[in-house]
């Protein structure tokens, strides 16, 4: 049993930066749980304290049953892929994967075989006999991942493991990840600043800002139904438009219950572009981005162009210049309003 | 350029030449015969002796000098080096209070003058009894060696990743283990410098040495060769002969390891 709690932790550095203020944050047992958030929202902080590289300065943190807040790392049974990869520059591959079993007084024979299999599994096995340096980027990645897996931990860290890689293999071992985790149905933990990483890998999703955590849940509930306005523009791309309700007076009778004064927010899916007149609001386009299979339009609320920027996604052959004046339409079951003041949700 | 490129090719000429000159005077010297020494000895010596080397260990048994200076300077080099290392490293990694006043304390110790704390570190070495051991002097030279050391180390460790000690620790090495399995192997060319460093140090030391030791039983070589003088003469073909035996160990040293030192050195100061 390997869920992790983190109870009421904080984090002040001694330079007085606070990462972590009450984090309350429950995983469970082979769970794959992104936290997410730009950088400085104190989620690398969360993950190391779950490793044991950083003490919280109040707070606990619990792995299966057991209080390890004051653990060192060593005896927490965990493994980490560092955003570096980390890899020992004067040991070869084999020693690298090793390193970790070594150090448990794992017997030799065990060791060769786990790591055999390993890299195996990483397509590692010609390469066993050099060194990192020696390594191409996707290589060294294999490595570090190689190095966590032979440990068999009762949980898996990951800060940022794909930061390093360029696209086309970013998009491989993101699958080789979401595979590894459905194979070992271990507990994993993993920080992203990418909200595309953390939907599409996580089975649950953490959103952190400031040093604390403004929503858990699963990847399309945050999607859904975002519970604050950091959520709604963070998660999604293009981010969500956020448009004053009382806009759209024009329908405000028959729409959800809300009060006047709130902040509407809707996905640039959600609205769909018609001519002039028949939609709910008139909108000049501004600019015109074709994205192949689909058009990003950035409008300007209003026929004169004087309102604010909406952006809108739509099918690919819709024919739209700029400066026309086009109709938007709000797509009724996906509008989130929220309460300027606090953020919030409010429907 | 050519012309500045030229330039600066005699001008580093004229730097080495005069460097260079006193050691090869010296070389030459010490294979002078000594009738020939005093009266306007040649440039190069034509029928070039070894008669100073041969006195050199028949009369004067000078290899117990070379062999006091590297049990003091190898002794020295040593515990410099690991405890050195080891302090280092708590200064470069771990977060304590009045880690910059500490730091700070360690370089101010080696600014004292040597002559300012020869004579209450001779009444000090009197009562417990170390004037004229080993002891004596491995003790007093790691109060200048050791600052020199944990500073250029510091610097060294500071530029290390600190991830690759957090990834061992994470893969159930303590931070004892860590260190000598990961930071060591990587500091080994800061390591090298560090001992190089210490050990000329301590090799060329003259003051405290003459000031702790009392006969040649425990003398070192730049001692031994300071006593050399007797009451009429000087055997300056002597003296020349032990300062050759005396450089040559370290010259060859630091040459062998030159781009270590200075890689070690300069490592820290720009980035990459």
């Amino acid at each position: 049993m390997a869920s992790i709690r983190l109870a009421k932790v904080w984090k002040t550095y001694p330079n007085g930066h606070v990462a972590a203020r009450g984090v309350d944050l429950s995983i469970a047992d082979g769970e794959f749980m992104v936290l997410v958030g730009p950088s400085g929202c104190g989620k690398s902080t969360a993950l190391r304290m779950i490793a044991g590289l950083e003490t919280p300065s109040d707070g606990k943190v619990f792995i299966g049953d057991r209080d390890v807040t004051e653990l060192p790392p060593q005896d927490r049974d965990i493994a980490m892929v560092f955003q570096s990869y980390a890899l020992y520059p004067h040991m070869t591959v084999r020693d690298n994967l090793a390193f970790g079993l070594r150090m448990r007084g794992v017997a030799p024979a065990v060791i060769a075989e786990r790591v055999g299999g390993a890299a195996k599994a990483l397509g590692l096995d010609s390469v066993l006999d050099r060194k990192p340096g020696q390594l191409s980027g996707g290589q060294r990645q294999r490595v570090a991942l190689g190095r966590a897996i032979v440990r068999e931990p009762l949980v898996f860290l990951f800060d940022e493991p794909l930061s390093n890689l360029d696209a086309k293999l970013r998009l491989e071992t993101r699958a080789e990840l979401a595979r590894l985790h459905r194979r070992l149905a271990a507990t994993m933990v993993y920080v992203t600043h990418d909200q595309e990483e953390a939907l599409t890998l996580g089975s649950r999703v953490a959103v952190m800002r400031e040093g604390q955590v403004e929503q858990v849940g699963p990847p399309l509930e945050v999607y859904r139904r975002p519970a604050t306005i950091f959520v709604a523009t963070f998660v999604g791309s293009p981010a969500m438009n956020l448009l004053p309700a009382d806009l759209l007076s024009g329908f405000q009778a028959e729409g959800a219950p809300r009060a006047a004064g709130t902040t509407l927010g809707v996905r640039p899916h959600d609205l769909s572009v018609m001519p002039a007149g028949s939609g709910d609001l008139d909108a000049l386009v501004d600019v015109v981005e074709p994205r192949g299979s689909e058009l990003l339009i950035y409008l300007r609320l209003g026929q004169t162009g004087d309102g604010p920027e909406v952006r809108v996604i739509t099918p690919p052959d819709l024919e739209v210049a700029p400066d026309r004046v086009v109709g938007l339409r709000f797509e009724r079951a996906r509008l989130h309003f929220f309460d300027p003041e606090t953020g919030r949700r409010v429907s | 350029m050519r012309r500045q490129g030229r330039w600066a090719t005699l001008v580093i000429a004229a730097l080495v030449l005069g460097s260079a000159f006193p050691f090869f005077r010296a070389i030459a010297g010490s294979l002078t015969p000594e009738a020939q020494l005093f009266e306007g000895a040649p440039l190069w010596p034509s029928p070039a002796v070894l008669d100073h080397y041969h006195a050199l260990f028949t009369e004067r048994a000078f290899w117990l000098p070379i062999r006091n200076s590297l049990v003091v300077a190898g002794a020295t080099t040593l515990f410099c080096v690991t405890i050195g290392s080891l302090c280092a490293y708590a200064l470069a990694r771990l977060r304590f209070r009045g880690k910059a006043l500490l730091l700070g304390v360690i370089l101010a110790v080696s600014m004292f003058p040597q002559i300012a704390v020869v004579s209450p570190l001779f009444l000090l070495l009197r009562s417990i009894r170390l004037i004229d051991t080993y002891p004596g002097l491995i003790l007093p030279y790691l109060t200048f060696a050791m600052p020199l050391a944990v500073w250029l180390l510091v610097g060294y460790f500071r530029q290390l990743p600190a991830e690759l000690e957090e990834a061992a620790m994470v893969d159930g090495a303590s931070r004892l283990r860590a260190f000598r399995e990961v930071i060591v192997p990587l500091a080994l060319p800061g390591l090298a410098a560090t001992a190089i460093l210490t050990f000329v140090y301590s090799w060329n030391e003259f003051l405290f040495a003459l000031s702790f030791t009392l006969g040649p039983e425990r003398q070192t070589v730049p001692v031994a060769i300071a006593l050399f003088r007797g009451q009429y003469q000087v055997p300056w073909g002597q003296v020349l002969a032990a300062a050759i035996v005396a450089t040559t160990p370290v010259a060859v040293l630091v040459l062998a390891f030159q781009r270590r030192i200075v890689q070690g050195l300069t490592a820290g100061a720009v980035k990459g």
